[in-house]
């Protein structure tokens, strides 16, 4: 047993723990924080996997700013508990039998039709973060230019976006 | 050396876990979170297939596809604090008409 299935098995616990912690959280805001956990453990994922890149980018934008957007809109809403209404009382026991299922299928469809040849790298071949950052700088930038761009417009679509529709209200008041 | 197969394992539960928290919450923002849950189930997949190939085409697609979620939670939050406004609440149970 190498020491990376070691650090795999432990991460692989801690992320499934936090995920199912956001699922049960009684509290938006314990879920949001069990989130956060959670994303920072795929971002240690990422090291395993030799992107230091897509690992740093994913603190940044999802641990940082991503789940600090949500914190603040629960804090905003105070909306952090919701009353206790079951609508549906067979609704929990189906989507639990559900998610079963495709979680079963899923597996066994992608680790049986999907599978790539070859292993994992080991990180101590894989990593070297200045290699590995130059690569990605040199394929963004040349092959995947045109993409680049294009998200630069909806990222301005998306602030555009969220400015007008939150704006709204205040416009029509005087009217 | 972990073998790919356990990573795709890993993604597709946590998947399924977000797919879980959109069936069974009925708070718009943790439904929110759920989907965020997903879109990184499907980054982690997508990253382990990257490395087992030997490739970095993965990576960049993982790169765009955060970029893509940083816009949708900005633009899903405003809607939710937009629905909020107008109906007081943010269980998706509530949002049964189409006028505001």
């Amino acid at each position: 047993m190498t020491i990376d299935l070691i650090l795999f098995l432990i991460l692989a616990l801690v992320a499934i723990a936090t995920a199912i912690g956001m699922l049960m959280g009684r509290n938006a805001v314990y879920s949001a924080l069990f989130l956060v956990l959670n994303f920072v453990t795929v971002a240690v994922f990422y090291l395993l996997l030799g992107a230091p890149f897509i690992a740093m980018a994913q603190i940044t934008v999802y641990a940082g700013a991503i789940m600090v957007l949500f914190l603040f809109v629960i804090m905003l809403l105070g909306a952090d508990a919701l009353p206790k209404t079951d609508v549906l009382p067979w609704q929990k026991p189906l989507a639990i039998g559900l998610a079963i299922v495709l979680a079963v299928e899923a597996t066994f469809l992608l680790v049986t039709k999907a599978r790539p040849a070859g292993n994992i790298l080991a990180p101590e071949v894989s990593v070297n973060t200045m290699d590995n950052l130059r690569e990605l700088g040199m394929t963004l930038f040349t092959d995947y230019l045109l993409p680049f761009e294009v998200t630069s417009i909806l990222l301005l679509v998306a602030m555009v976006g969220a400015i007008v529709l939150t704006n709204r209200q205040k416009k029509e008041e005087p009217n | 050396m972990v073998p790919v197969e356990y990573y795709i394992i890993l993604s597709a539960i946590l998947f399924t876990i977000g797919v879980l928290g959109v069936l069974i919450h009925r708070n718009a923002l943790i439904i929110f979170m759920s989907i965020e849950l997903m879109l990184n189930a499907a980054n982690l997949a997508i990253v382990a297939f990257s490395s087992a190939i030997k490739s970095f085409s993965g990576q960049i697609f993982v790169f765009f596809v955060i970029a893509v979620a940083a816009a949708e939670v900005a633009v899903g939050l405003a809607l939710i604090v937009e629905i909020f406004k107008s109906k007081k609440s943010i269980d998706v149970d509530q949002m049964s008409s189409l006028k505001g």
